[in-house]
């Protein structure tokens, strides 16, 4: 175990109560914002002190309330790089670099730092004669130069536009890999996580809900936050029927389900925007057992896709009684109700060139897409 | 033309000396105390915030006689401070050019303290943040971090610090009296001169200080913007 986290702290209107361990992998905290990921980090890195709780990194006690353990920051070995990265402005890229490295620093190994993170030809400049990208490289560089146990990233792309975000998370991922040091990624980029990271957990309102592997954590999340946090667009209460059947109150339909043994454990349901089908056909194939058997799915879910690969698994059937239209550069977003009274649901499409879009009389959903929610 | 060079050589320029030398001091010292005490300050907790602050400030909003009475009131000889400071050490503050300095520096203490304060407070709380995960130490992190990071703000208490301290009037008066090529500076030759009806002399020295204080101020300008030139204008 590298990291063992179990903190509490009041904050304002809610209690953070966070606890979590972490092995030598990049670990992601999922969150709205203002839900405490932050301040989880800051606690770790000795910046906040938690209410209560324990903190130990490498068998290191951090912080402990009852044996009244509270490292200061510097002797943590904690590395964090700051969402707006908190570069020394009053200091060159070299100088930055060096603050991490001691009273004497090894000029060599500043130099290493500098050609590792393409930095070369940018030693005196000052940070705010750098790019977004280039600042980034060099707080990567500034953390990674004070040889740290643990690297806490905080929002780390948050500060860059789209274009330039791919080519640093690339360059990151290729970074974090070849330093190979416990990360702790925080962010409410799910596209980010699911792209960097090899475990999830969300925290909502405070609270640590799961920890999951990243696929496991997207294709079928256990909670409403975590569903919402996945990115799944329609979540709706749900009352159970039975074993294979729930009630949608929000969307007023029932929804045929994968046989649930433990079906009363289902608070809620969520259906993702692009798993409609306008074909009939289509969502009666099981094509998605494949897919699913990629993530380390646990051995209930692979005996479920058993039965249904022998009988067709059922459709659900959506009637389309209201509809709008909203247009994006390359998709649909359309939202419809089955009747008057009920709750919107939302139904993406891809664009393609020359075809209109036709709204159909009826939608399809495969009733293994249907997510089963606990809210807990 | 000759008459204004005799009588420039026939000037007594003690006055000018002691002006800036008692600036040049006054300045230093409320220079490190100021960020000493505006560190400490801005670490405190508010009701030691509070009163701390108060305290440190008080000498600027008060008219300079005013600190000019607690002074004599400490430093007198006929007190007991003052006359165990003069038996014990052989120290004597009142009428002496050392009277100068800590009236001055008492005076134009509040202005370094003031404006060094607001400057740390200003400054982003991440960049501290990140000094201290990096594993700089407190000391570390204050010269190298915090003051650059408050420069301007700084500089311009020192300025203001330095203007205040050569112009310092009535607490000088007070508590070092008006010794001619002693205690005697610009700002009480010209108040003496005056007395006299001696016109000429008082504007010569006002003169002159004028000089003196937009040539410090245009020069540390100069000096402050160059250092700032990695900070963004706007």
């Amino acid at each position: 175990m590298v990291l063992q986290v179990q903190i509490k702290k009041k904050l304002g209107e809610f209690q953070l109560d966070v606890s979590f361990e972490m092995e030598q992998e990049v670990f992601a905290i999922l969150g709205a914002s203002g839900c405490g990921k932050s301040m989880t980090l800051k606690c770790i890195a000795g910046i906040e002190t938690p209410d209560e709780g324990r903190i130990v990194l490498n068998n290191r006690v951090l912080y402990d309330s009852q044996k009244k353990i509270n490292l200061p920051p510097q002797k943590r070995k904690v590395g964090y790089m700051f969402q707006d990265y908190a570069l020394f402005p009053s200091m060159t890229v070299e100088k930055n670099i060096m603050a991490g490295m001691g009273k004497k620093p090894d000029i060599k190994l500043v130099q290493r730092y500098i050609q590792q993170f393409c930095l070369t030809g940018l030693e005196k400049h000052y940070p705010a004669q750098l790019s977004g990208g280039q600042k980034q490289r060099v707080a990567m560089a500034r953390m990674i130069a004070s040889e740290p146990d643990l690297l806490l990233l905080d929002e780390p792309f948050s500060a860059l536009d789209t274009y330039l975000k791919w080519e640093m998370e690339q360059e990151m991922r290729d970074v974090l890999a070849k330093v190979g040091k416990p990360v702790l990624f925080v962010s409410h980029n799910r596209d980010e996580v699911y792209r960097m990271c090899h475990k999830v957990s969300c925290i909502n309102n405070g609270r640590m809900e799961v920890v999951e592997p990243v696929k496991e954590f997207f294709h079928n999340p256990k909670t409403r936050a975590a569903a919402i946090l996945s990115g799944c667009k329609n979540i709706s209460t749900a009352e159970v029927i039975d074993e294979t059947h729930v009630k949608a109150v929000g969307w007023n339909i029932i929804l045929t389900i994968p046989y649930q043994s433990e079906a009363g454990r289902i608070k809620s349901v969520g259906i993702r925007a692009h798993n409609f089908h306008k074909d009939r056909e289509e969502a009666k194939k099981n094509i998605s057992s494949e897919n699913r058997l990629q993530g380390n799915v646990v051995q209930k879910n692979i005996e479920q896709e058993n039965i249904a690969q022998e009988s067709m698994i059922e459709e659900n059937v959506f009637q389309i009684k209201e509809y709008r239209i909203l247009e994006d550069p390359f998709e649909w977003n359309i939202s419809f109700r089955v009747d008057e009274q009920s709750g919107w649901i939302q139904w993406k499409i891809a664009k393609r060139e020359g075809e209109p879009l036709e709204i159909p009389k009826e939608l399809y959903l495969k009733s293994t897409d249907v997510l089963l929610l606990e809210e807990r | 033309m000759e008459q204004v060079i005799t009588y420039i050589e026939g000037l007594d320029w003690s006055p000018l000396l002691i002006s800036l030398k008692t600036g040049v001091v006054a300045t230093i010292i409320s220079f490190f105390l100021g960020i000493f005490a505006a560190r400490k300050v801005v670490k405190a907790g508010p009701k030691v915030k509070a009163l701390a602050d108060g305290i440190l400030t008080l000498p600027m909003v008060l008219p300079p006689t005013v600190a000019g009475f607690f002074l004599l009131l400490i430093f007198s000889l006929r007190r007991p401070f003052g006359s165990y400071l003069y038996g014990t050490f052989d120290i004597k503050v009142v009428q002496t050019w050392l009277g100068c300095i800590l009236a001055a520096t008492v005076i134009a203490f509040p202005l370094m303290y003031r404006n060094a304060r607001a400057a740390f407070e200003q400054v982003d709380v991440n960049l501290i943040y990140a000094a201290r995960t990096l594993g700089m130490s407190e000391t570390t992190l204050f010269w190298k971090v915090v003051v650059p990071a408050a420069g301007p703000g700084i500089a311009s208490g020192t300025i203001l610090t330095f203007a205040r301290a050569l112009g310092e009037y009535g607490a000088t008066s007070m508590l070092a009296g008006n010794i001619p090529g002693k205690t005697s500076t610009i700002s009480q030759r010209i108040a003496m001169v005056i007395q006299d009806g001696d016109y000429a002399t008082a504007g010569f020295w006002v003169v002159i200080i004028l000089i003196i204080a937009f040539l410090i101020i245009f020069l540390m300008n100069l000096i402050t913007s160059k250092g700032m030139k990695n900070i963004r204008r706007w």
